[in-house]
């Protein structure tokens, strides 16, 4: 069963790309260097802070902006073990499942702060914070088969090893 | 029921009658984008797809533009990456400088976009083909690679809403000033996970150019793509480009999530404020912001009526002594047309700087970057903190005339002010 616990990095409403990873980090892609720079806009501090396994929790419109990928790759390697808004921006949504970084939408506004201990169930979408148990939007299956595969790459490379293209 | 824009290609795409909202598709894609910050980490995924090919030379299009001509050693090992698969692949359309030019300038100024055509780009401004009928939506760099390995991408059939604009424009009030006023009217996710379709006289009066920076800054209100319904100035612009097209409409019948009906005769020049493109006012109410640069260029409005709104304003004035004025056109054979026009000999006679093409400054990359408490007006298309430098500048959103003026006035003004 996918459940864990982790401790809580609170965020507001419309929490940017830009504030994930600023642009003028994206003249490289190594996970080490956009890993030194995550949230950075945001919370100077949150590079030095964060721990594995913690858990960032956000408002409305998570990932709002631009189509960068490295903003869900640089929260994956700063070692977050999950993303919980409100709600998401389209394309953080789309790259969060396509890279298979886990992301939950429910509002947990006014339910936590920094440094609470939240548990997520990834199995049946639900999150646990003093004892009072929120379940997230759940899935359609279309996304849950890519996440059930890691990720759009394995989804995909299954469908070219099957020979449908170009091999 | 009949078919909005957004469902008719994304139907016609998936070997469809029809397709309803919430829907899942699998798609045939007619053109995958990427650019030099986006292509690198796609080429990595296509590397570990597996795949050895992509699915058409003809239908992917490499543009490096974003820190073009690279700016250091990292942006120029990233585009040595691109040119490298470019090469390997026979990408076609593969533009470095020299040819290059702002993506969304350049993608319709060759015609690679049109009514009815499916498009994604790793680049969240690709909705900036909508203007000319097509579905374009920003995608990440994984969902590039699989485009290019399979032709073909995923969709969830967006509910739309549909955006009326009656009445008469006020002079100086352009497709910037609307679209700005109506994310400020909705909100930047107003529109998330949704098409925003835009239509009414005003739209219908609108030049091509007017309507590109509209359906540019769709994505500002959480969209996954705006579009236009195909007339006259369409064709026109795309025969330009060497591309022969049929019009779409939506249906008449079509339904629509939500529609506005707005009359925009007495709206004025729109300012967003930062650090959101939401945060609207009329350039009226907006009084002693003094300015330390303005930006005219972008995806948004590096285009030559853009070019000429600025050259407008500026013939035969000088930017203000306390700010820096760059001026960015969007691609070569616009920056050819302003120096044939002598609009670029206004720019610099007037004091400002003028860059070859590239996003430069609009997403801090380079050619402008703002040190810490500065302030630039910019006709680009986001204001979020940190945006054009350091995390304590500020950046305001405009439209040309507005920019230009307010180059001259050194603070914030309306175009009369200057002009009058």
């Amino acid at each position: 069963m996918k459940q864990f616990t982790g401790r809580v990095f609170l965020f507001g409403d419309d929490v940017d790309t830009d504030a994930i990873i600023p642009a003028r980090y994206l003249n490289n892609s190594d996970l080490e260097h956009l890993k030194k720079h995550c949230m950075e806009d945001a919370d100077q501090e949150f590079p030095n802070k964060v721990q594995v396994g913690d858990i960032i929790v956000a408002g409305k419109n998570f990932g709002c902006g631009s189509s960068r990928e490295h903003a869900p790759i640089a929260i994956n390697a700063s070692g977050v073990s999950c993303v919980i808004a409100e709600s998401f921006a389209r394309i953080f949504y789309r790259n969060a499942i396509n890279i298979g970084l886990p992301i939950l939408e429910v509002s947990l506004k006014g339910k936590v702060k920094d440094g609470d201990l939240v548990t997520v169930n990834l199995d049946n979408g639900t999150v646990e914070i003093k004892g009072e148990v929120l379940k997230a939007q759940a899935f359609p299956p279309e996304l849950m088969a890519i996440i059930e595969a890691g990720g759009l790459v394995s989804y995909v490379k299954k469908e070219i090893e099957a020979g449908e293209k170009h091999v | 029921m009949g078919l909005n824009l957004a469902e008719k290609i994304l139907a016609s795409h998936s070997g469809k009658e029809t397709v309803r909202p919430d829907q899942f598709v699998m798609a045939k894609v007619d053109l995958v984008l990427g650019n030099d910050i986006t292509s690198p980490v796609a080429i990595k995924e296509f590397r570990r797809l597996g795949a050895k090919h992509v699915f058409n030379k003809d239908k992917i299009a490499l543009i490096c533009d974003h820190f073009t001509p690279n700016k250091d050693i990292q942006a120029a090992e990233q585009v040595k990456m691109i040119r490298q698969f470019a090469r390997e692949q026979e990408i076609t359309h593969f533009y470095d400088v020299g040819e290059m030019g702002i993506e969304h300038c350049l993608i319709p100024e060759k015609g690679l976009a049109g009514p009815g055509d499916l498009v994604i780009g790793a680049d969240s401004h690709t909705c900036t083909y909508g203007a000319l009928g097509a579905f374009a939506t920003g995608v990440g760099s994984t969902d590039m690679a699989a485009a290019m390995a399979l032709g073909k991408a995923w969709f969830r059939v967006p509910h739309t809403q549909r955006f009326n604009y009656q009445g008469q424009l006020k002079p100086y009030v352009t497709g910037k000033d609307l679209i700005i006023y109506t994310i400020g009217q909705i909100g930047v996710d107003g529109a998330r996970y949704q098409a925003m379709e835009f239509g009414g006289e005003v739209i219908e009066n609108l030049s091509v150019e007017g309507r590109l920076t509209m359906a540019n800054m769709a994505i500002e209100a959480g969209a996954k793509a705006g579009l236009f319904a195909s007339d006259d100035k369409t064709v026109e612009y795309l025969q330009k480009a060497g591309r022969k097209v049929e019009k779409l409409y939506p249906d008449l019948d079509a339904s629509y999530y939500k529609i506005y009906n707005w009359d925009v005769s007495k709206l004025e020049p729109q300012i967003a404020f930062p650090h959101l493109p939401e945060n609207a006012r009329s350039v009226r109410e907006t009084k002693g912001i003094k300015l330390d640069q303005v930006v005219v260029g972008s995806c948004t409005n590096g285009r030559i009526e853009d070019l000429r709104q600025a050259a407008e304003v500026l013939k035969g004035r000088k930017v203000n002594k306390n700010l820096r004025m760059i001026v960015i056109p969007g691609t070569q054979k616009i920056y050819l047309q302003a120096i044939a026009e002598g609009l670029i000999q206004t720019f610099i006679e007037a004091g400002a700087a003028v860059s070859t093409p590239t996003c430069g400054p609009c997403l801090g990359g380079h050619m402008g970057i703002l040190a810490s408490g500065e302030r630039s007006l910019s006709t680009t298309n986001r204001n979020f903190v940190g945006r054009m430098g350091h995390p304590n500048s500020e950046v305001y959103l405009a439209g040309p005339y507005v920019a230009a003026a307010s180059a001259v006035a050194g603070e914030i003004v309306h175009p009369e002010e200057v002009l009058s």
